[in-house]
């Protein structure tokens, strides 16, 4: 690792290279080691987490750069059972920005924020020259307040469930599909979501939850890779009940990717007992942002640090973490 | 790299030769221009990086998956046998 | 007569039914096999396919693949990657290419690596929009760096003849097509080759015909059966192989049907050779100079050849692999990719030293990426 590519921030194998010999090393501590979505502070009841936005295009079909941008910080707090509460907003803006566009942005932001009843409340603004930045950077830093305790993609077991909230690749695939110079045309549209209504129900309804992530870049493929090297666990995911919609399989066959490795940004994956995934199911399905939720396998020590996928018919392969350049700015 | 992947004309623009094609719901322009065939809309075609390739020949596609059917068909049956056999030779049948 | 739809095309030929079907078939079949045989799939789409569906783990014992040199980024020397690097850096250029080309290393690096160091590199999904980038780009100098075996070629050609017609003065060519059966021939004349059949490429075959391989069953008596690309086509053709063997046969057999002929697309064949033909030589990355396996522009058009053009800056010495690397073996079949000591540890799709970790069609990468669960 010479110089920066594009590689390294594909959220594969690159990604985690550049995070972990540069970031990790010289801010090494005990929260951060935990490596998840957000990190737990004030004796487990505070849950923080910082994330940027530079998609590309800044509109596109199911959403925008400013819902993205509050989507991604509440649902990482989401993420550790924690209800979002307050967030900052740091924009850096190109000079020759429309202001009618910024104005759309900022207000699909405060819809947004209604949905997770959290505020902005701190925020910044740079305009730089022409070039420097494309079109509008966003970074929003986010606090929750932990409602369940103990979520953790570190204490996975042998024969927890894995499931995932929705069809995978939607956002990945929707980006690549009105990226310029690709011009296909689908109906196809980013899941963007607010997860923390879907988590609430989740908690309310007393489900114990083990793991949870949502799979953003390097998607499933990445968040299960993660656990499992994260829990010391096979994670065995079975192809045929992974729910993919068929536009994501043309992108997927047009452009040689698998939707596993596509980006999401309103999808979960979550690890839970056996002896609670059917109620957890039936929690999902009732919820529009989660009714195509899937059971798609399970933790065994089979392999253990791997994810291995079964094929309908008997064969078996490893899923890896992606590399290389994927996409294209996506979040 | 030589991903190549099948799919329907919907429509076609004869003036520039171009066609627009869908797989499975996504949709885009392909060059037909190096297509020695005659295609029309409905025809489904080999697309590689842009261009379509050839027409896919459907009558020869239905006959292979006809082939196909039958060997599940002859597979199930076999198996069928083999169950109702293993089943009378069981030595604690009722 | 029942209509076809889109979706039988793909799942038709990945339905699990026929796939466990085809097995049975198969393993019964090769149960009558007096000796163990070795197909070698020569396209990397083959490869990948095996890998990704895991067909491997469905052969009986006595059938084993050799995975081919069919991988058109993977061959590619690193001279003429950096060719590329170089090109891509020159100022007032901007270089055009598949993606596949990416992530490639040549020795100085990668069109990745070139594209962090301020290079003008763009990707694109078809060679015509070059045309699109040369016009908005007038001041610029747009060099096309094709790469691509049959397959790719004719799409090549259709974008010089779009330049030629339309007398587009700022697009260039690097020419870097390759062609199938002369590799093929290297590995059969090869002392310790041990490829007994070949499963023919899909792609390559719709635009050349099957025609091509007539030489392996005639001249070699090499069964060949030409496949497409899905799990079922592949099974069905390792049947068709094996019966021939059993029948004491030795034919050139179409699978892939529904797409190939035995003739080809002769309009893409026709577009090729009016603007290129074979070059003398094309050293292959992992098998070295093999002679007429690659495609040059014709005399005519050198005011195109970005290789002519920019000649004082691209260097021709050869640059070889590890030599710890045996991608050259596993091409024969001597050795699979985890026989190598260097596989998985310092040879990786990140940092790879031989051609066939290279690309994901590789086989080396390929066994990397999906792991060998058997």
């Amino acid at each position: 690792m010479k110089t920066i590519t594009l590689a390294h921030g594909n959220g594969g194998q690159e990604n985690n290279e550049l995070i972990s010999k540069i970031f990790y090393k010289a801010f090494e501590n005990e929260i951060l080691a935990k490596s998840e979505d957000a990190a737990i502070i004030q004796d487990g009841t505070l849950a923080f987490s910082t994330d940027s936005f530079t998609v590309s295009p800044i509109e596109f079909p199911g959403a925008d750069i400013g819902k993205l941008a509050v989507c991604g910080t509440c649902n990482d707090l989401a993420m550790m059972g924690a209800k979002p509460k307050y967030l900052t907003c740091s924009v850096i803006i190109e000079e020759g920005f429309e202001v009618e566009t910024l104005k759309r942005i900022v207000a699909s932001m405060k819809k947004e924020l209604e949905v997770n009843g959290a505020i902005v409340v701190s925020g910044d603004t740079k305009v730089v020259p022409r070039g420097s930045v494309d079109k509008i950077f966003i970074n929003t830093t986010g606090i929750g307040q932990i409602q369940q305790k103990g979520i953790s993609s570190n204490n996975i077991q042998e024969e927890d469930m894995i499931l995932v909230s929705n069809s995978i690749g939607k956002h990945g695939a929707t980006i690549f599909a009105s990226r310029e110079g690709i011009d296909f045309s689908t109906s196809l549209k980013s899941d963007c979501a607010s997860l923390w209504p879907v988590v609430k129900k989740l908690i309310d309804s007393g489900i114990k939850i083990r793991a949870l992530r949502d799979a953003t870049r390097g998607g499933v493929s990445a968040v299960l890779n993660e656990w499992a090297k994260q829990s010391n666990i096979c994670i065995e995911i079975e192809e045929e009940k992974i729910p993919v919609c068929d536009e994501v399989n043309g992108i997927c066959e047009l452009l040689g990717f698998e939707a596993l490795s596509l980006a999401n940004e309103g999808t979960f994956v979550m690890a839970i007992s056996k002896d609670e995934v059917q109620k957890a199911l039936k929690v999902l399905k009732e919820i529009d942002t989660s009714k195509e939720a899937q059971i798609i396998g399970k933790a065994s020590t089979l392999h253990r640090e791997k994810v291995v996928l079964n094929t309908a018919w008997g064969t078996q392969r490893f899923i890896d973490l992606p590399t290389g350049e994927l996409l294209p700015r996506i979040c | 790299m030589c991903l190549s992947i099948p799919s329907k004309i919907t429509k076609i623009d004869k003036e520039n030769n171009i066609a627009t094609v869908d797989t499975m719901g996504v949709e885009r322009q392909a060059s037909l221009e190096l297509v020695d065939q005659a295609v029309e809309v409905g025809d489904y075609v080999l697309i590689h990086i842009g261009f379509a390739m050839n027409k896919i020949n459907e009558e020869d596609a239905l006959a292979s998956l006809e082939v196909y059917k039958e060997i599940i068909e002859k597979m199930e049956e076999d198996e069928r046998r083999q169950a109702i056999l293993e089943d009378e030779a069981c030595p604690n049948k009722a | 007569m029942e209509q076809l739809k889109l979706k039988d095309l793909y799942d038709g030929f990945r339905n699990p039914q026929t796939i466990k079907a085809l097995k049975r078939l198969l393993d019964k079949e090769a149960k009558k096999l007096n000796t163990k045989i070795n197909i070698m799939e020569v396209c990397g789409g083959h490869t990948h396919t095996i890998m990704k569906y895991g067909i491997n783990q469905l052969l009986p014992e006595n059938i084993e693949f050799i995975h081919g040199p069919g991988c058109p980024v993977c061959v590619m020397p690193k001279e003429r990657i950096d060719h590329a690097y170089l090109l891509s850096l020159q100022e007032n250029v901007i270089l055009v290419t598949l993606g596949d080309m990416i992530k490639v290393p040549g020795s100085r690096g990668s069109l990745q690596d070139a594209r962090s160091k301020g290079a003008d590199v763009r990707f694109v999904y078809s060679p015509l929009d070059t045309i699109k980038i040369a016009n908005e780009n007038k001041d610029k100098k747009i060099i096309f760096f094709a790469i691509g075996f049959e397959t790719t070629t004719p799409m090549t050609a259709a974008l010089l003849e779009h330049v030629i017609k339309n007398k587009i003065d700022n697009i260039y060519f690097h020419i870097n097509h390759i062609t199938v059966p002369e590799p093929m021939r290297v590995l059969l004349d090869n002392q310790d080759c041990k490829i007994d059949a070949f499963i023919g490429p899909s792609h390559v075959s719709v635009i050349t015909g099957s025609k091509i391989y007539e030489e392996f069953v005639t001249e070699y008596n090499k069964p060949v059966v030409v496949a497409g690309f899905e799990p079922v086509d592949v099974m069905q053709s390792i049947l068709s192989l094996v019966k021939q063997f059993n029948e004491n046969k030795c034919e050139l057999e179409i699978e892939y049907s529904r797409a190939v002929s035995y003739d080809g697309n002769l309009a893409a064949q026709k577009l090729n050779d009016k603007y290129f033909i074979k070059a003398e030589h094309f050293r292959w990355r992992g098998l070295g100079d093999i002679p007429n396996s690659a495609l040059k522009l014709k005399d005519e058009y050198a005011f195109l050849d970005a290789e002519l053009i920019y000649k004082d800056i691209l260097p021709n010495e050869e640059i070889d692999d590890h030599k710890l690397c045996i991608c050259g073996d596993i091409m024969r079949g001597v050795a699979k990719p985890n026989d190598c000591k260097v596989f998985g540890k310092a040879c990786k799709p990140s940092s790879p030293l031989g051609s066939c970790m290279v690309s994901s069609e590789g086989a080396c990468s390929a066994y990397y990426k999906y792991g060998n669960l058997l």
